[in-house]
C-alpha cells in the first residue's frame, strides 16, 4: 500500500492504494468519480480519459502512483457550477452522444484537441485526432460537429476572458 | 408541431447527467458490504471438467467461496432457456442440449464459466482465480460452419446429431422450382455474413443483493428489458418468484441486442448472493465480452435468383447455414428464420420465394441478435444478388430495382409479411439526386485518371419492427407476447410521469416519450418524467429491441393517454359545467368550444385528487395504464447508395460520399432520429470494411479484444448525408415505423456493392479489409 497524493478537480487529496491501483480505480472506487469510465482492457476505448496536468491521459494505462503529486481534471470537474463547459453544451446541442458511456471520455479527449489545434482544427483532424475515443452508438458525425462547434465556442470565450 | 411536440428537434433531456459524469451505470453502485465476483473460464474451445481444487484459493487473502457448476447444478438453478420454439422441415422441435450457468461436466467454447470466486475486492478475487487449479480432458472442437456439419466432425451435444440443431424451410418449393423452369436468365451468388461482436461501450455488470428477512432479491443489470429478465429468472433459473426479485436497468451504455439476454453471469451473482449472504457485484471487462456476450450474424448463404426476359424476378431460391454458436441463446433460433426468411422479398415483386435454413452448434461463443438481427443478413443477400444480377444482365442497378419494385400495398409477400405501406421510388430517387447518380460517370473516369478506381453501390432494404402481434407471434413459436404497456400518472399539481415498460440505453425515450405527451397536452417536456428500468416502478413491459420502443411502446402512451384525457375531459365539463363533448384540450387547457371558458390541466389535476366536486361515481385520482398489442409489424424501408475509391495499390478504401434515404413515417424528434441512423450505418460500415469475430479451427478466438478486432473508429468512417420521405404508418396511432436498426441493415450491401463496382470483380466478402479487395484485384 501507498499514499497517493494529488490534486483532483481542483481539492488536495491523499488517498491509500495498492501499489498496482490505476489512476482510473483511484478515481472511481476511493474518490467515487464515477464519471470517469472503463470500456476495455487494452487503452484503446477512450472511456477512461482525464486530464493530467491539462493533458488527455487514459487513466487506465497510468498507475495511481504515477500522478502524484499531479493536478488531475475529471468529467465532473469542467463545469463551472451550473454552466457547462462549452465542450459539454457542444455534445448536447449536436446530440453528440447516445447511451452517454464514452461521452466523459470524448469530452476530455476533444477538449485537449481544442486545446492542442485552437482555431486549426477541420473535420479531418478531428476525426484523425478521436481515433484513441471509441464511440459504438454515434457513428461519430455528431461526435465531430460538436467538437468543431465548440471549438468555436472555446475560442470565443477564451477572448472573452 | 409546437416548439416541444412531435417533429421538433429537442435538445435531449437526459444529456446532462451524461455530459457531467452524474449518469449512474450498473458498475457505478456501491452497497454496504459488497463483495466482487471473478469468473474462472475455460481456455479450451471444448473439453471435460475433470476436476476443480480450489484448496490454494480459499487461503488467499479476502477469499469467501469458490462456487463450481457442479454446486449450481445442486441447487436447482435453471439451464439458460430459447424463448423461440422452431419446427424442423420434418415436423420435428429443435434439437438442444443443456446450458447450465457453470458448467458441471462439459465446457463447449472458450470462456465458458466453471466456477467463480467472491472476495472482498476485485483484485482479491482475480487473485484468488489465479490458484484455482481446473483440470480439463481436451476434447476435438470444431468452430466452422460447413465443418461442423460435415461426417466425422466433433460431436457437441448428443441432443443435436450432426450438430443441426434444426434444418427448417420456409415458402413454396413447387412454386420456385416452376418460375426457375420459365426463367430467361438465372443468377446465383454465394456469400457468407460474417460474425460480428456487438461491443456496447460499456460491458456487461451486476450488483445482486440478497435479503434473508424478506427472502427477496434485488438485481441491478445492463439489460434492455428488465421485465424479461425478472421473468426468465423467475420462471425458468428458479431464483425467486417474481414477486421476491426486483431488477433495475439502471443507465445502460449501449445494448444493440447483447443486452436483451440473461446471462450465466447475472444468474450466478443473485445465486451467490444468497450464498455468501452479501450483495454481490460482478463487472466484465472488455476481454469477457469479446468471449460472452452473445455475438451476431454468420451466416453462410447460397441464392439463385430468377428472372423472366423482360427482367422481373420470377423466384428466388436461398440456402443459408447459420452458426449458433455452442449454446442456443434466449431468442437465437428466432433469428435466422422469423426475422430473416421472411425479410427475402425485400422491395420486390418476387412471385415465388423458397428459403431453406440450417441451424448449426459450434464451439464458439453463442450467436444471437445483434442490431439487426436476421433483417441485416436478409438485405444483404439480396441487394447484392441484385446488384450481382445488373451487372450480369447488363442494366443499371437501379433500373432493376425499380422495375421490380413493389409498388401496391397493402401488399402479401410469399414469406408471411404482408407490407402495409411504403414508397421504394420516392426512396431511391430521393437518394440518386442526393448523390448525383447521373453525373456519377464523369467522376469515375476523373477518378480513373487520377489512378483510382472508383465505384457506386445501391442497397434499398426493408425491414419488419416492432415485431408483432403477440397472437401470430405466439402462433409462430414466440415462447412471450410483444405488446408494450404504459401508466401515465398525472400528478395533483398538473406534472406527469410516463411509466414504460421500453428500455433507453441510448435511445433518447427521456426526451422522445415526452414530446408525445407535450404534443397532445400542451405540457412542456420540463414537467413530464419517463419511468422505466425498474420492475418495482413499472409492472410490466417488454423492454426495447428491435426498434420496438417508439412503434409499441408510444403507441401505448397514446392509448393511455387517450383514458387520461377522457377522465380529465369529464372532470373539466363537471367544473366548467359544460357537455364533455364540448371539451377541447389546447396546450395545456381544456376549452369548452365556442366559449372563453377554460380550466387548466393542473386545475382538472387538482380537482381530480381532492375530490371535492367530482361527477357522481367517478373514482378520485388521474391515472390511467394501457397495455397495447399492433396489428402487423412496421416497415421501415429505405435506400443508401456509397460513392467511394479504392486504391488499387494497395486495396485500401476511402469514401467520397455515403447518402441515406430513410422512410420511417413520422419522426418525433429528427435530430434524435438522425442519430440513430448515424450509429446503424457506422455499423453497417464496420461489418463490411472492418469488423469479423475470427476463430481458428481449434475454435480458439483470434478477435477477443479491440486490439485484434477493429472496431469503426473516427477516422473510418465519412459524414453521412441523410434524408427522409415518408409514408406513415397506418398500423399504430403515431404512425411511427421505428429507426433504430435501419443503418446497419442496409448500409453493409451499399459497401460492398461499390466497392466490387469499383475494382471490377464480385468475389469480394465482408470484412473488405485492404488486403482482401487487393487480392480481389490482383488475384
Amino acid at each position: 500500500m501507498s499514499t497517493v497524493k494529488l490534486t483532483v478537480n481542483g481539492k488536495a487529496v491523499s488517498v491509500d492504494v495498492e501499489d498496482r491501483t490505476l489512476l482510473v480505480h483511484l478515481l472511481r472506487e476511493n474518490l467515487n468519480l464515477t464519471g470517469t469510465h472503463v470500456g476495455c482492457d487494452t487503452s484503446q476505448c477512450g472511456a477512461c480519459i482525464v486530464h493530467i496536468d491539462g493533458r488527455a491521459v487514459k487513466s487506465c494505462t497510468v498507475l495511481a502512483g504515477q500522478a502524484a503529486g499531479s493536478n488531475v481534471t475529471t468529467i465532473e470537474g469542467i463545469a463551472k457550477g451550473d454552466e457547462l463547459h462549452p465542450m459539454q453544451a457542444a455534445f448536447r446541442d449536436n446530440h453528440g452522444l447516445q447511451c452517454g458511456y464514452c461521452t466523459p471520455g470524448m469530452i476530455m479527449s476533444a477538449i485537449d484537441i481544442v486545446n492542442r489545434f485552437g482555431g486549426q482544427l477541420d473535420e479531418a483532424t478531428v476525426r484523425h485526432e478521436l481515433e484513441g475515443n471509441i464511440c459504438r452508438c454515434t457513428g461519430y458525425h455528431n461526435i465531430v460537429k460538436a467538437v468543431l462547434d465548440a471549438a468555436g465556442r472555446m475560442k470565443v470565450a477564451q477572448a472573452a476572458e | 408541431m409546437g416548439i416541444e411536440g412531435i417533429g421538433a428537434s429537442v435538445v435531449r433531456k437526459e444529456d446532462r447527467r451524461f455530459i457531467t459524469g452524474k449518469g449512474r451505470y450498473v458498475d457505478d453502485i456501491k452497497l454496504v458490504g459488497m463483495t466482487y465476483a471473478h469468473f474462472i473460464r475455460s481456455p479450451h474451445a471444448h473439453a471435460k471438467v475433470k476436476g476443480i481444487d480450489s484448496g490454494e484459493a480459499l487461503k488467499k487473502p479476502g477469499v469467501i467461496a469458490v462456487l463450481t457448476g457442479q454446486e449450481i447444478v445442486a441447487d436447482k438453478v435453471g439451464n439458460l432457456i430459447c424463448g423461440w420454439a422452431i419446427t424442423s422441415k420434418d415436423g420435428s422441435p429443435m434439437k438442444m442440449g443443456a446450458w447450465p450457468a457453470m458448467a458441471p461436466e462439459t465446457v463447449r467454447f472458450v470462456g465458458q464459466a466453471v466456477a467463480v470466486v467472491i472476495a472482498e475486492t476485485k483484485n482479491q478475487a482475480r487473485d484468488a482465480a489465479e490458484a484455482v487449479v481446473v483440470e480439463y480432458e481436451e476434447l476435438p472442437a470444431v468452430a466452422d460452419i460447413r465443418a461442423a456439419i460435415k461426417p466425422g466432425a466433433p460431436q457437441l451435444h448428443p441432443e443435436a446429431p450432426g450438430n443441426v440443431v434444426y434444418d427448417w424451410h420456409l415458402g413454396d418449393e413447387a412454386a420456385v422450382k416452376d418460375a426457375f423452369s420459365k426463367a430467361a436468365n438465372v443468377v446465383t451468388l454465394e456469400l457468407t455474413n460474417n460474425r460480428l461482436v456487438p461491443n456496447a461501450m460499456e460491458p456487461r455488470s451486476a450488483v445482486a443483493q440478497y435479503d434473508d428477512a424478506e427472502e427477496h432479491f434485488t438485481l441491478y443489470t445492463t439489460s434492455q428489458n428488465p421485465h424479461v429478465a425478472r421473468l426468465v429468472l423467475s420462471a425458468f433459473y428458479n431464483i425467486a418468484p417474481e414477486h421476491k426479485l426486483r431488477v433495475i436497468a439502471p443507465d445502460v451504455g449501449g445494448g444493440f441486442g447483447s443486452k436483451i439476454y440473461i446471462y450465466p453471469e447475472e444468474m450466478v451473482a443473485l445465486w451467490a448472493s444468497k450464498k455468501v449472504s452479501r450483495p454481490v457485484k460482478w463487472t466484465g471487462d472488455r476481454s469477457e465480452a469479446f468471449l460472452t456476450d452473445a455475438h451476431g450474424r454468420d451466416h453462410v448463404s447460397k441464392a439463385e435468383m430468377a428472372f423472366d426476359k423482360d427482367n422481373k424476378i420470377l423466384g428466388l431460391r436461398v440456402k443459408t447455414h447459420a452458426n449458433f454458436g455452442a449454446y442456443m441463446s434466449l431468442f437465437s433460433s428466432a433469428v435466422p428464420t422469423y426475422l430473416y426468411a421472411t425479410l427475402l422479398s425485400g422491395q420486390y415483386v418476387i412471385p415465388a420465394i423458397y428459403a431453406e435454413v440450417m441451424g448449426v452448434y459450434t464451439n464458439t461463443t453463442p450467436v444471437d441478435a445483434y442490431r439487426g438481427a436476421g433483417r441485416p443478413e436478409a438485405s444483404y443477400l439480396l441487394e447484392r444478388m441484385m446488384e450481382t444480377a445488373a451487372r450480369q444482365l447488363k442494366v443499371d442497378p437501379t433500373e432493376l430495382r425499380k422495375k421490380n419494385f413493389i409498388t401496391q400495398f397493402p401488399y402479401q409477400t410469399p414469406v408471411i409479411m404482408t407490407y402495409d405501406t411504403g414508397d421504394f421510388h420516392a426512396s431511391i430517387d430521393a437518394a440518386m439526386k442526393a448523390i448525383d447518380y447521373a453525373g456519377f460517370p464523369a467522376r469515375k473516369a476523373k477518378a480513373k485518371a487520377d489512378g483510382k478506381l472508383r465505384g457506386i453501390g445501391v442497397s434499398c432494404y426493408i425491414e419488419a419492427c416492432g415485431i408483432a402481434p403477440s397472437k401470430a407471434v405466439g402462433s409462430l413459436g414466440a415462447g412471450v407476447g410483444l405488446w408494450e404497456s404504459a401508466e401515465i400518472r398525472v400528478n395533483p399539481v398538473g406534472t406527469i410521469e410516463v411509466l414504460t415498460g421500453t428500455h433507453s440505453h441510448g435511445q433518447s425515450h427521456e426526451t422522445t416519450f415526452c414530446q408525445i405527451i407535450a404534443e397532445r397536452l400542451g405540457v412542456p417536456i420540463s414537467q413530464v418524467s419517463i419511468v422505466h428500468g425498474d420492475t418495482d416502478k413499472v409492472q410490466f413491459g417488454m423492454g426495447t429491441y428491435g426498434s420496438r420502443s417508439i412503434a409499441v411502446g408510444g403507441a401505448a402512451i397514446v392509448k393511455a393517454m387517450e383514458k387520461v384525457e377522457a377522465k380529465a375531459k369529464k372532470i373539466a365539463a363537471h367544473a366548467l359545467e359544460a357537455s364533455e363533448n364540448d371539451i377541447v384540450i389546447k396546450n395545456g387547457e381544456f376549452k369548452v368550444t365556442g366559449t372563453d371558458k377554460s380550466i387548466a390541466l393542473p386545475m382538472v389535476a387538482l380537482a381530480a385528487y381532492t375530490a371535492h366536486n367530482l361527477p357522481d361515481g367517478m373514482e378520485p385520482g388521474l391515472k390511467e395504464t394501457a397495455f397495447y398489442d399492433p396489428t402487423n409489424f412496421t416497415f421501415p424501408a429505405g435506400a443508401y447508395i456509397c460513392e467511394l475509391e479504392v486504391d488499387p495499390a494497395t486495396g485500401k478504401t476511402t469514401f467520397v460520399n455515403f447518402v441515406a434515404a430513410d422512410d420511417f413515417g413520422r419522426l418525433i424528434n429528427p435530430m434524435v432520429v438522425a442519430g440513430q441512423v448515424h450509429g446503424g450505418l457506422a455499423q453497417g460500415i464496420g461489418q463490411a470494411l472492418l469488423e469479423g469475430a475470427v476463430y481458428d479451427s481449434n475454435g480458439q478466438p483470434v478477435t477477443a479484444s479491440f486490439m485484434d478486432y477493429t472496431m469503426p473508429r473516427a477516422d473510418d468512417l465519412p459524414s453521412f448525408q441523410i434524408s427522409h420521405t415518408t409514408t406513415l404508418c397506418p398500423g399504430n396511432p403515431l404512425g411511427v415505423k421505428g429507426c433504430g436498426e435501419a443503418g446497419a441493415i442496409g448500409a453493409s450491401a451499399a459497401v460492398i456493392n461499390a466497392i466490387t463496382d469499383a475494382i471490377g470483380n464480385n468475389k469480394l466478402e465482408m470484412p473488405a479489409m485492404p488486403d482482401r479487395v487487393w487480392h480481389a484485384i490482383h488475384g
